[in-house]
């Protein structure tokens, strides 16, 4: 341990910098993002089965695990097993490319539509601090603008997907998407500004600290030392929110606006030539944008890692702590996949022509009214 | 029939009462599921698919097997009525030939050398056992066929026969027979 220690301090700072980033990219990555992105493929279709009456997977078991006496079944019962059951069937099956497609783009449009929505998570504070180290990737300053650029090119892939197979129903889907996305992306991006008008900067940290201070965006009571001001923004936090969270929908293709995808009227959408791995990517995809959403909404309105009772509130000082904080996080974040999830089983799509009216001729003006609001209360409160 | 299509008030286009209502409904589903064990199949069926078998119902559609006679005899005359109308062509018949195997009951010209029905194609529409003159074809209950390889779908004349079981029916042929003998007696009334 001590030769480590000195190998350690004798490394170069950059070098050091450079190991921890590596370190909590492949942490974030296949510790976190990837078996939360597996396992709520395995919540989605355990709560279907719930709200439908059905059981859901149940019959997937390990070898040795299975027959351990009460865990075993339990665990088999629950279909945790489920996601690896998935995964080696997603790799074997027989990867088809239909002779009539693009091909360089029709390879392309899986990548194009999974790493974007990896990629945004490399802004997000999953944590306070561990040890000396801030728990976010990349503490960029702009933050909030970054992660909006690059959800946007999650479209590219849709449509890329729509053009490059070459047949109508995933044509339908990804001019359905372009549309979609770039009408909610414009209400989404207003939606957050009353956000930063009122805390003042862009960096995702710096909002998650003020919020531990002043109260979380959403909910003003949740607190350790209450403000009037942040009551008094509440009900535009409220609007601004609830814009964001159905904007959040239309963003990742969910129901009730999954028009891009619309099983029951285009088949499956931009998806339908895609088989095993590459389907397997685009369905990734979506969960994984599921996540980094559900991470928004959390760091934007629900406080981040932080939560006024217990000290919970300031960053960690020590180990405990800071996974504490992270525990926080990934059971926000959870909650919000969850609502996703269920509203999904519960709400019927949405038709085209309503969906455009309500981005364009609802939530836009409404998110304008909302900002000028903001600044008004603003001027009086402060 | 013309539906009065009322004009939502305020409250209503808010949307919210609908996922209000969508909520109650699927929560109520979720609690009875989760907490009170009230599945479909456990309501309906007592039990899942490969645990408990499903009742089938009377006049249910399942694999079609050909059917013996009382006396264990192929009922089927080689007509290819059902490979003709089969829509999937599911159906091949190979017929006896002018020199084939006579059919194993009397008064019957011809049996198939070969009956094969390839379950794989086969759409349980039934059509088969309208068109049979004989009786000879039956849609019955099975419902679950599986097989490793394609060629084991492929189920011959020894096998849908001995699936099918025994079918009385009409006893065309037996009346046929009985009144040909009858013929020969010739009855005449004597005084």
């Amino acid at each position: 341990m001590d030769s480590f220690n000195q190998y350690w301090t004798s490394l170069s700072p950059l070098t050091q910098s450079v190991t921890f980033s590596v370190l909590k990219i492949l942490g974030v990555l296949f510790l976190a993002l990837l078996p939360m992105v597996a396992y709520s493929v395995l919540a989605e279709r355990k709560i279907s089965a719930f709200i439908q009456d059905r059981q859901g997977p149940n019959r997937v078991s390990l070898p040795l695990v299975g027959s351990i006496p009460i865990l075993g079944p339990l665990l088999t019962k629950l279909g945790i097993w489920q996601p690896l059951a998935d995964g080696v069937k997603s790799i074997l099956k027989e990867d088809f490319t239909p002779s009539y497609v693009r091909k360089a783009y029709f390879w392309l449009a899986p990548a194009i539509t999974l790493v974007p929505a990896f990629m945004t998570v490399g802004v997000i504070p999953f944590g306070s601090t561990l040890g000396s180290q801030k728990m976010v990737i990349a503490d960029l300053n702009v933050g909030i603008l970054y992660t909006f650029g690059i959800v946007s090119l999650g479209v590219y892939g849709i449509v890329l997907a729509g053009y490059a197979s070459n047949s109508k129903y995933p044509f339908l889907g990804g001019i359905r998407s372009t549309a979609q996305m770039i009408s909610y992306e414009l209400a989404m991006g207003m939606s957050v500004i009353p956000v930063f008008m009122i805390i003042g900067k862009l960096n995702l940290s710096d909002i998650i600290t003020h919020q531990a201070q002043h109260g979380w965006m959403a909910l003003p009571f949740m607190a350790t030392q209450q403000t009037f001001a942040s009551y008094l923004l509440w009900p535009c936090m409220i609007v601004s929110f609830g814009i964001f969270l159905v904007s959040a929908f239309a963003e990742t293709n969910r129901l009730p606006f999954d028009l891009p995808e619309s099983e029951t009227e285009l088949v499956a959408g931009y998806n339908t030539e895609y088989s095993s791995m590459k389907f397997a990517l685009f369905f990734m995809g979506e969960y994984a944008s599921m996540i980094t959403a559900s991470c928004m909404m959390v760091v934007l309105f629900f406080g981040g890692w932080s939560l006024p009772f217990f000290g919970l509130d300031q960053p960690a000082t020590s180990i405990v702590g800071g996974l504490a904080h992270i525990a926080i996080f990934v059971a926000k974040i959870l909650f919000f996949m969850v609502v996703f999830i269920w509203v999904r089983w519960m709400l019927p799509r949405f038709r085209y022509d309503q969906l455009m009216d309500l981005g364009w001729r609802r939530f836009i003006p409404v998110a304008l009214a909302n900002i000028l609001v903001t600044a008004v209360v603003m001027y009086f409160v402060r | 029939m013309i539906v009065d299509r009322k004009p939502l008030s305020f409250w209503e286009r808010m949307y919210l009462p609908s996922i209000w209502g969508g909520f109650k409904i699927t929560s109520k589903h979720f609690y009875n599921t989760v907490f009170r064990g009230k599945t479909g199949g456990n309501t309906l069926s007592k039990g899942y698919y490969p645990e408990t078998k499903w009742d089938v119902a009377e006049g249910y559609r399942g694999a079609p097997y050909l059917v013996k006679d009382q006396d264990g005899a192929t009922k089927c005359v080689s007509c290819q009525l059902c490979e003709f109308v089969c829509p999937p062509k599911a159906i091949k018949i190979t017929p006896p030939g002018a020199d084939g195997q006579t059919a194993d009951r009397k008064n019957a010209e011809k049996m198939p050398r070969e009956f094969e029905i390839n379950m794989l194609r086969c759409i349980f529409c039934g059509f088969c056992q309208e068109v049979c003159p004989e009786e000879a074809i039956f849609l019955q209950k099975d419902y679950s066929l599986t097989g490793l390889a394609r060629g084991e779908m492929i189920f011959n004349k020894e096998k849908l026969l001995s699936l099918g079981g025994t079918s009385g029916g009409i006893q065309k042929w037996k009346h046929k027979l009985e009144e040909a003998k009858e013929q020969e007696v010739f009855p005449v009334e004597t005084k």
